[in-house]
């Protein structure tokens, strides 16, 4: 503070990010730059645009008056393949992705073990689902095996990082208390570790069935079953009442699992 | 603790018989319904493909190495491209969001019977539609370009920075609120000096970590033809070119962890 005579009579409001003016002007100057140079590159087609304007509202219609009836033999296989494949996936994600979380907690694991898991997950987060299922559909061919397999791998990423980061958050007291016992490894798991991360392995569970039914519904555009398949097809034969029929019934599949999944999560937890 | 007693003295038990029963229960249905589930899958798989994968795999492999280089230099534009979608489709996302979010928080929302249920309605459907299925949808619309590509990002972006940023106005700190009120401050004022302050961070992290995940997103729009790296990709993969395929990969790949570096960077800055 300076004595009264000199002080600023006007209060002004510090920047919000950025404290130095010329780094500011440079960065504020920089995004400007790159939106102008950004929108420039885009270029659009404004009498395809105008064309299509009539197929969006064929579709908005087809949305709003959507058609179960006449392919609900495909829409109803396809739903079919998106659940039991999300389910199985879920399952045997979860079951590969316990070893390897503890593998990558650092006060379980020895070193080598930790480096091992710890790669493992980065290989699994490295691509999304769409580019695993193309190189499964490519290995096993079309269907939802390739699908069920692309979903337990990304699903092994997931868990098993998110898990790791539980078991290094634990109580470490409790786990101690349960070494001062003379527990074995096995024993120290079981009691000190395991009851800690429980609940939280169990909401990670259901948001990540959550995750691989959107997720299921997506990699049928590339061949990997599921409603994706049925949706890609409808939208190639300009059947807009059953595409529309069919993401409506996606919508409300996940936010039905959602819900149910939200409503377990209080439950156990 | 739950005990129980065994001839006459008592001992510990993690759980009650009917507890430990329904566990049980649980497991067993879990068992049942995934086996039930394996077998509807599987119904029309040809297993012989199936048995066949590890050899297609390492066909894959021998076909995709080594790289076919050179074809790195057609890349650069699709590149720029996906950069574009992303980072266009991020903004344009945002710009819809914040109001959204603003009608959507308990504690700023002008009517709780009526518009914040609408608003709550636009976030749930933004994020229960992959950016996939809304570039399958807008390419019909649009055409396949880069239009339908940002405009699917933007999409998508509506309902993750929505959600996150209603649950930050929601979690604020009242009575800076009432501070600001109390000098007579009208409600613009309110919302500028009291309340964007506070969720300022919040939002700018939410942001460059969807524009993270945007930039994941927008490498595969392509495939349904809305622009960007993705188209390379299927055009390779159509033509069975897995040399290029794997540089497309391994651009991808670098692409994404140096988004994913630059969004750990800034949100670090910023938090």
């Amino acid at each position: 503070m300076t004595d009264a005579t000199t002080a600023p009579r006007h209060w002004r409001r510090p920047p919000l990010f950025i404290r130095s003016r010329t780094t500011r002007i440079v960065v504020y100057g920089g995004a400007l730059l790159y939106l102008v140079l950004a929108l420039a590159s885009i270029e659009v087609n404004w009498a395809r645009v105008a064309e299509g304007m009539d197929r969006g509202s064929r579709f908005v219609e087809g949305f709003l008056v959507p058609d179960f009836t006449s392919r609900w033999r495909d829409i109803q296989l396809g739903l079919v393949e998106s659940l039991t494949m999300t389910l199985c996936a879920t399952v045997v994600g979860i079951a590969i992705s316990v070893p390897i979380g503890i593998g990558a907690a650092r006060n379980v694991a020895p070193l080598p073990v930790y480096w091992l898991c710890r790669a493992i997950i980065t290989v699994s987060r490295a691509f999304q689902e769409i580019v695993i299922a193309i190189l499964f559909v490519a290995m096993v061919g079309f269907g939802p095996l390739a699908g069920f397999l692309t979903l337990s791998f990304a699903t092994i990423g997931f868990i098993a990082k998110l898990l790791a980061e539980d078991i290094e958050d634990i109580d470490e007291a409790q786990a101690e208390a349960v070494r001062a016992t003379g527990a074995s490894w096995w024993q120290q798991i079981n009691y000190g570790i395991q009851p800690q991360v429980m609940p939280r392995l169990i909401g990670l569970s259901l948001y990540r069935l959550d995750i691989n039914f959107r997720e299921s519904a997506v990699i049928g555009i590339v061949g990997a079953g599921g409603i994706g398949g049925t949706l890609n097809t409808a939208m190639q034969r300009y059947d807009y009442d059953t595409a529309g029929a069919i993401i409506i019934l996606i919508i409300a599949v996940v936010m039905a699992t959602e819900y149910a999944s939200s409503f377990v999560r209080k439950w156990v937890q | 603790m739950p005990a129980a007693t065994k001839d006459g003295a008592p001992f510990w038990r993690k759980r009650t018989s009917a507890a430990e029963w329904a566990g049980w229960l649980a497991w067993f249905a879990l068992a049942v319904l995934f086996v039930l589930c394996f077998h509807v899958m599987t119904q029309n798989t040809i297993w012989a493909f199936a048995w066949d994968a590890p050899q297609q795999g390492a066909d894959l492999i021998a076909r995709a190495f080594p790289p076919r280089w050179s074809y790195v230099e057609h890349l650069w534009g699709p590149l720029w491209d996906t950069i574009n979608i992303a980072t266009l489709g991020t903004l344009l996302g945002t710009l819809i969001a914040v109001p959204v979010a603003f009608l959507a928080a308990r504690n700023t929302t002008p009517s709780a019977l009526i518009l914040r249920p609408l608003a709550l309605l636009i976030i749930v459907a933004s994020r229960s539609i992959n950016s996939l299925i809304w570039a399958l949808v807008l390419v019909v619309i649009f055409g396949p370009g880069l239009l339908a590509g940002i405009l699917a990002i933007a999409l998508r972006s509506i309902g993750f920075v929505g959600k996150l940023l209603y649950e930050a106005i929601e979690e604020i700190d009242e009575s800076q609120v009432e501070a600001v009120r109390a000098t007579g401050a009208g409600g613009a004022q309110v919302l500028d000096y009291a309340i964007v302050p506070q969720i300022l961070p919040a939002f700018a992290g939410i942001t460059v970590f969807r524009w993270d995940i945007n930039i994941r997103e927008s490498t595969i729009l392509g495939l349904v033809g809305a622009g960007g790296i993705g188209l390379q990709l299927q055009s390779s993969l159509n033509t069975l070119a897995w040399s290029q395929v794997s540089v497309i990969f391994a651009l991808i790949l670098v692409t994404v962890v140096v988004s994913e570096w630059v969004s750990s960077k800034v949100r670090h800055a910023i938090i």
